[in-house]
């Protein structure tokens, strides 16, 4: 009994530890050895100060990037049908605010679209307003029309978008790449009124180009189709030819019309009876409905607010 | 080395390259915030299922190469030896739990429950990317402060757990038919 009781003693004072062990015959072979992690615990500790302190990894690193570099991108190959999945499903959200950016922006696009022929028109005339500027020797400021006398008033006045800030003044000529259009009544700072060779009150000196006579040009109150002038000369003994054209004779100090620029053409010439004077229908190049760039004819040199169209053809 | 023994070095290594390749190609496009976010450790799951099977000499082992394969394979630029310590780690504690429970309630090769099993994976997922994350910090790879290093750690426990059932069963699975006849 005496030498049986020790041994009772060990084994209840650690029943655990035999059980560890994983029974009572033998140590599980499969256990962590604690001999082998501190081996490999050093390995890391090796490799980590290799790739700390030299480059020697990086021929390794090398080799086996060039081994998983292939099978890395096969994988991303064969897996695309499958990851693509969830980008399918995160993208519906994308999508609809893609297609939402595209509408706007079509919707910007042909609204810009729609403005392309106003604004070739409107590039042909600042060419021709240059070309003009180049003829008559003055400098132009550029003007759109922005508002039409109603016809019910019986005058042809429009109002343009340069007033005395843009170096425009009263009796001033206003000519458009065609032609004359007319002059300056009052200015205010921002916009001008104009009046209408068309107008019934507008008398323009005039001159036929081909036989240099003088005449005066006077408006007919219409704005509608033709719009016929009215051409008195004052040497009646000449008679002018269907075609000739009609330039200003211009007045002193080009106010209130500055010389050559063009009228119209000679229409037709025809006598009146009542006071036995000959006179010619001018169809004017202006056609006054389709007015919108014109420009103020300035001495060169004007401040204005805006860029000039010097008499050289240069903006100024 | 016996057949068997051979068949499953080959096994390993086919499992790791695996692995590593899912986790880098094909994982990253399943993340919740796009390609960089954290992805299923799918070694460490190789790697404890192994310890839980095989036992933790060999995940000790295994954990080791895996982690210096996915120390050096491409898109890697930390230090080599950091995944492998954390791996190695990893195959060692999983290792003891087994070994643990082995002597308790599962014996040897039987199949350990299944709340246990999320349980090895879950703690051993938290030890195995802290241990890196703490690596990083000790050696100043990328110094990444815990604010940021946490959120990263818990969303890699997440993940694991996720995927501990529809993976590690199967490789539980595969290396005990591994085994040679008269552990079964």
């Amino acid at each position: 009994m005496a030498t049986r009781m020790p041994v009772r003693a060990t084994r209840e004072t650690a029943p655990e530890r035999v059980n560890r062990r994983g029974g009572l015959e033998r140590p599980d072979p499969r256990a962590p050895k604690p001999a082998t992690f501190v081996a490999l615990l050093l390995a890391c500790a090796v490799l980590v100060v290799l790739d700390l302190t030299s480059p020697v990894l990086s021929p390794l690193r090398r080799v086996v990037g060039e081994v998983y570099g292939p099978l890395e991108s096969a994988a991303t190959t064969m897996a695309r049908p499958v990851t693509s999945i969830p980008e399918w499903f995160r993208g519906q959200g994308e999508l609809r605010a893609e297609v939402r950016r595209l509408e706007a922006d079509n919707a910007a696009l042909r609204q810009q679209l729609a403005g392309v022929g106003y604004d070739r028109n409107k590039l042909v005339q600042y060419e021709r307003l240059t070309a003009v500027a180049e003829n008559i020797g003055y400098a132009v400021v550029p003007a759109r029309v922005i508002g039409i006398g109603p016809s019910q008033s019986f005058e042809a006045t429009v109002t343009i978008d340069a007033g005395s800030a843009a170096g425009v003044q009263p009796d001033m000529t206003v000519v458009s790449g065609e032609g004359l259009v007319g002059r300056v009544l009052r200015v205010t700072r921002g916009t001008a009124t104009v009046l209408l060779l068309a107008d019934a009150d507008a008398v323009v000196g005039g001159r036929v180009g081909d036989s240099m006579e003088v005449g005066f040009v006077h408006g007919s109150g219409e704005l509608a189709g033709e719009a016929p002038l009215d051409l008195e000369l004052v040497d009646q003994s000449v008679v002018p030819a269907k075609g000739d054209t009609v330039v200003t004779w211009g007045s002193d100090k080009g106010a209130p019309y500055v010389a050559g620029v063009p009228i119209g053409v000679v229409d037709s010439v025809y006598s009146d009876v009542r006071d036995s004077t000959k006179r010619a229908r001018i169809t004017p190049f202006v056609d006054v409905t389709r007015l919108d760039v014109v420009g103020v004819a300035v001495p060169s040199g004007t401040a204005s607010d805006r860029a000039l169209i010097d008499a050289d053809g240069e903006l100024k | 080395m016996t057949s068997l023994a051979a068949t499953r070095a080959a096994v390993a290594a086919a499992l790791v390259t695996l692995a590593v390749v899912l986790q880098v190609s094909v994982l990253p496009s399943f993340a919740w915030d796009g390609p960089a976010s954290p992805v299923p450790n799918l070694l460490l799951l190789v790697v404890v299922a192994a310890a839980l099977t095989r036992g933790g000499q060999f995940a000790m082992v295994l954990g080791f190469a895996g982690g210096v394969v996915l120390d050096l394979a491409p898109p890697a630029d930390h230090l080599a030896g950091r995944w492998a310590l954390a791996l190695l780690v990893v195959g060692y504690v999983a290792g003891r739990l087994r070994q643990d429970h082995a002597a308790g309630r599962w014996n040897g090769p039987s199949a350990p429950p299944a709340l246990a099993v999320v349980g090895t994976v879950a703690g051993c997922s938290f030890v195995g990317t802290s241990l890196y994350a703490l690596t990083g910090v000790l050696l100043r790879d990328p110094a990444v402060g815990v604010g940021e290093m946490l959120p990263a750690i818990a969303a890699g426990v997440l993940w694991d757990v996720l995927l501990t059932p529809l993976v590690v069963p199967a490789l539980m699975m595969l290396w005990r038919r591994l085994e040679p006849d008269f552990v079964r």
